[in-house]
């Protein structure tokens, strides 16, 4: 407690004392000195003291028994649950009969008129294209399931989000309350809660939608509430003076005014639902993350890349096009646009019917193209060639060995050897160090809570896991994105490649991973690494990109080369976006722990996966609140001021 | 005013268009079957998918039969088995062909809530066991006795077993002693979770191309023993009970025969459809037949029951009659 009293002065006048970082470190030394011996006399142990930690298992598995016993006779099922359950499933469904009932033909027409009215001819092509490539590698139905299921899960996270970012944005106390409800949402791994949405709702398509609006939701959410807070304030005083009501204000100013912070939400919202099509084939969605993972049954990477395609293809033409209605907001409207969507409409219609009356409503099997066979053959090659025997620099299944032997069990051995207490010490000292008391509080708190789970031992080697993949995923992005940064040519050439890191679904790669380096921690990493690396590049090279010109060039007129132009200005100037490239980093290498777990890496991941498959809901819930803690104690730790005060705006 | 009665009218409009559309009143969530179930307006079936091939195998043929023969459509369900118990109680799911043994889960649905009756043998049994390379148990004929596992160990090393021998388990979804039979066996190994059949595959197939020794957890019938010949390792005998507590146990795994499960409406109101797949069943040969097709011939499922189902006409004309 003393340590709290005292530092508040120092929150209160920045600047007086002339060592912070000094004085935060004795202050913290001042509280282990007294703390640590006491710890240290009850709970002398070195891993988590058994006497601290709550044994959820009974409660959780009661619950989990009550649930299934009554969930067929019980009212809040009966009236509640029942009717949520079945208005998704009748609206999943209506989609899916209007989309088969326009046929190939109509859909690919509608898809891409509304992209050519929304974004432009450009766009319209490649949305044409990217769906006639989901039928000619015979994915058509699941593609069109999993559209349906998209459009029904959008819709629904739009609303929530939008509710609960209206409810933010317009009541400060709100927003305090929802800020950790979404920031849970957000690192809550979707693996974690499959089960209890199962357990309620049942197998199928409406725990699938409704685990994807529980991920989806907070960046509309965020965003909407970030949009309605920043809206001019000259604007909202003008609207005011002329004398409405609140809510006329808010229907005529605030949410106009909000409007690309609403698209960028929707556009957030889709991303996020797509990535969660596949996680949800697990416990029954059906469409493409179904044929994904069945695939992987057969071990059958040619089959699943198949189906992961579309939905990069399908992730790449919705970012495309909702990102470009975007930029376009606030453009003068073209002329007679209303006349165009018409025609639009018609054209659409029209290509729908003629489909029907040729009779070829559903894609013609012989149009299909196998990718499957020639994919695999690469992938053995590759496999075959490099994964043990290679002259000189040896096998990928050799590094993995030597990143495990030399990495992996030190960083994992030292972190289970050091006192529980330490570990706590160290992560407030991290936490204060780049943020407030109140940061370290909140790190050193979710710390803890990883002890009360129980969780402790499987918890560090997890952590060692993440610090390891977020190690190297900055040094090769920090790497990459200065080159992107340094050449517009590379830069254009990484895009398709990192969007297709960013979206292709990661069961597909799972195969590949283990097939290079062997079942265990290291492939973890690399699937990992593969995930994490395009945010950090991206993050990165816009960083340096905004680098103000001038001082580069007042650097290169007094003769920097550049390597010192780039370690002496650009670097030191991008430092905020670099600091907020490693808190990425670590939040996008976290969200892959559960594949982790599915290739060996054991831990939390596989505790998670382990409790799904189970059906064992404490063991499953446990490992994923001890993720969520992990996370929340990383993203404190790694969290540079400059973002937590753009949150608060 | 105004306002308020406006939000009066939406939510009673809401709330009644709510109610309209689900049709009024409670809700069963036992009679909802999927949204892309009977799309073209036909009988629907619906299976449930094991990750593993030889459950595929199964739910290929029966699919191929239900579709070819009785005119219905099928949908498919990829869960685990456990889950699928569950799905099978609710109705979500009709069928679950291939089972290996969850007495908790049949003494809750099958005994005591009633909604989940038994389809018969599958007529395959299965057997769990730990097993190495059929190369490396010719060159060291003893490997195959658990008595002198421990003089291997050192050859099973990889870096993420620690020192100790690895003993490659696999995904979480599976029964398995492994940990108990290590520790109760006093065995110089260490269990590592490969997390997904898929994984553990990849990993044998990698080991199997550089030849070299391992020891695995693993099953049959399995289409993979095609491919990597292995030769099982012998543990103390099965004696009835003798896995009875989770901690002591010290004996091998049993031969399990496996068992279909029906949803019980499904049941009795499921005509042929009900019929057909209660007198499904088959030989450990056929399905690796079909499993083999499936993974090692890459063939799409339905082409793998179609051959099937053209060369073995006297096997499946008894399910229909």
């Amino acid at each position: 407690m003393a340590t709290v009293t005292t530092v508040a002065p120092r929150v209160a006048v920045p600047g007086v004392l002339k060592h912070p970082v000094l004085r935060k470190l004795l202050l913290l030394a001042l509280a282990a000195a007294i703390l640590v011996p006491l710890a240290n006399a009850r709970w002398a142990s070195g891993s988590w003291p058994a006497a601290l930690t709550v044994d959820f298992t009974e409660p959780l598995t009661k619950a989990s028994v009550w649930i299934i016993d009554n969930r067929d006779s019980h009212p809040l099922f009966l009236y509640f649950f029942g009717h949520i359950s079945n208005a998704v499933v009748i609206a999943v469904r209506a989609v899916y009969l209007v989309l088969l009932a326009a046929g190939w033909a109509g859909v690919t027409a509608a898809a891409s008129l509304i992209a050519w009215r929304v974004a432009g001819w450009r766009l319209a092509a490649g949305t044409g294209i990217a769906f006639l490539a989901c039928g000619f590698l015979g994915m058509w139905i699941p593609t069109m399931q999993t559209l349906a299921l998209m459009v029904v899960a959008v819709l629904a996270s739009v609303a929530v989000g939008a509710l609960l970012g209206l409810a933010a944005g317009l009541s400060d106390r709100m927003d305090r309350i929802l800020r950790p409800v979404l920031d849970t949402m957000q690192v809550l791994p979707a693996y974690a809660y499959l089960l209890p949405v199962v357990l309620v709702f049942g197998m199928g398509v409406p725990a699938a939608v409704l685990a994807t609006v529980v991920y989806a939701a907070p960046p509309m959410a965020r965003l909407t509430a970030l949009g309605l807070r920043g809206a001019d304030k000259e604007v909202l005083e003008a609207v005011e003076s002329l004398g409405t009501t609140a809510r006329q204000r808010l229907l005529t100013a605030r949410i106009p005014l909000a409007r690309k912070e609403l698209l960028l939400g929707l556009n957030q919202t889709i991303m996020m639902a797509l990535s969660m099509a596949v996680i949800a084939s697990v416990i029954g969605a059906g469409g493409l993350g179904d044929r994904v993972y069945q695939a992987l049954g057969s071990v059958d990477v040619g089959a699943a890349l198949a189906a992961g395609i579309p939905i990069v293809l399908l992730a790449v033409v919705l970012d495309r096009v909702t990102g470009a209605a975007g930029a376009a907001l606030g453009d003068e409207p073209q002329p007679n646009g209303r006349a165009r969507w018409l025609y639009a409409l018609v054209a659409a219609v029209a290509v729908a019917v003629a489909g029907r009356l040729v009779g070829r409503l559903d894609w013609p099997e012989s149009w299909a193209l196998n990718i499957a066979e020639p994919v695999n053959r690469a992938v053995d090659w590759m496999t075959d060639h490099l994964y043990s025997g290679v002259p000189v620099i040896g096998g990928t299944a050799d590094w993995a060995a030597h990143f495990t032997t030399w990495v992996l069990d030190p960083v994992r051995d030292t972190l289970q050897w050091l006192p529980w207490w330490s570990v706590l010490l160290i992560v407030a000292a991290l936490a204060w160090l780049i943020g407030t008391w109140r940061t370290a509080l909140t790190a050193v708190l979710a710390m803890a809570a990883i002890g009360v789970l129980g969780v402790w031992t499987p918890s560090l080697d997890t952590l060692s896991q993440v610090l390891a993949a977020v190690a190297v995923t900055l040094v090769l992005g920090f790497a990459t994105g200065i080159a992107a940064a340094r050449s517009g040519r590379v830069e254009r050439m990484l895009r398709p490649v990192l969007d297709v890191f960013q979206t292709m679904p990661q069961f597909v790669y799972l195969i590949p991973v283990v097939a290079l380096f062997g079942v265990g921690r290291a492939p973890a990493v690399a699937a990992a690494v593969v995930y994490a690396l395009p945010a950090v590049v991206r993050i990165t090279t816009q960083g340096l990109r905004q680098v103000d010109p001038a001082a580069l060039e007042s650097a290169r007129s007094l003769g920097a080369t550049p390597a010192q132009q780039l370690r002496q200005v650009q670097l030191p100037l991008a430092r905020p976006a670099l600091l907020l490239a490693v808190n990425q980093g670590v939040v996008l290498v976290l969200a892959v722990v559960i594949i982790g777990g599915l290739v060996g890496g054991g831990a939390l991941g596989y505790e998670v996966v382990a409790g799904l498959a189970q059906g064992d809901l404490a063991t499953g819930l446990v490992a994923g609140a001890a993720i969520v803690c992990l996370g929340l104690m990383l993203d404190r730790v790694t969290q540079p001021t400059e973002r937590r005060a753009k949150k608060g705006a | 005013m105004r306002i308020r009665r406006m939000r009066t009218t939406a939510v009673v409009a809401g709330v009644s268009s709510l109610a309209l559309l689900t049709g009024c009143g409670a809700a069963d969530m036992t009679k909802q079957a999927s949204p892309f179930a009977n799309a073209q307006g036909a009988k629907t079936v619906t299976l449930s998918v094991q990750s593993w091939v030889g459950a595929q195998a199964n739910v290929a043929v029966a699919q191929y039969l239900l579709e070819h023969e009785l005119g219905y459509r099928v949908d498919t369900v990829q869960i685990d088995e456990v889950p699928a118990w569950d799905a099978l109680s609710q109705g979500r799911v009709d069928a679950l062909l291939e089972d290996w043994g969850h007495p908790e889960e049949e003494q809750r649905y099958v005994k005591d809530k009633k909604t989940i009756v038994p389809g018969g043998d599958l007529g395959v049994t299965g057997h769990i066991g730990w097993y190495v390379p059929t190369y490396f148990a010719k060159q060291h004929p003893d490997v195959t006795d658990w008595k002198n596992l421990n003089k291997y160990a050192d050859r099973m090393r990889t870096a993420e077993s620690g020192g100790k021998g690895q003993l490659m388990d696999g995904s979480p979804s599976y029964v398995t002693n492994d940990k108990a039979l290590v520790d109760n066996l006093d065995l110089n190994y260490q269990v590592v979770f490969a997390g997904s059949e898929a994984a553990q595959i990849t990993q044998i197939q990698q080991f199997a191309k550089a030849k070299k020794p391992f020891l695995t957890y693993w099953y049959s019938p399995q289409w993979l023993f095609k491919k990597v010949p292995m030769t099982e390792v012998r543990l103390p005998a099965y004696k009835e009970g003798c896995d009875a507590d989770p901690k002591k146990v010290a004996c091998a795994y049993p031969h399990t025969p496996l068992q279909k499960y029906l949803n019980a409406d499904f049941a009795k109101t499921g005509g042929e459809a009900a019929a057909l797949l209660r007198k499904f069943k088959w030989t450990t040969e056929d399905q690796n037949e079909v499993s083999l097709m499936i993974a090692e011939q890459k063939l799409s499922p339905e082409e793998a029951a179609k051959k099937w189902v053209d060369s073995h006409e006297s096997t499946w004309k008894a399910w229909l009659s």
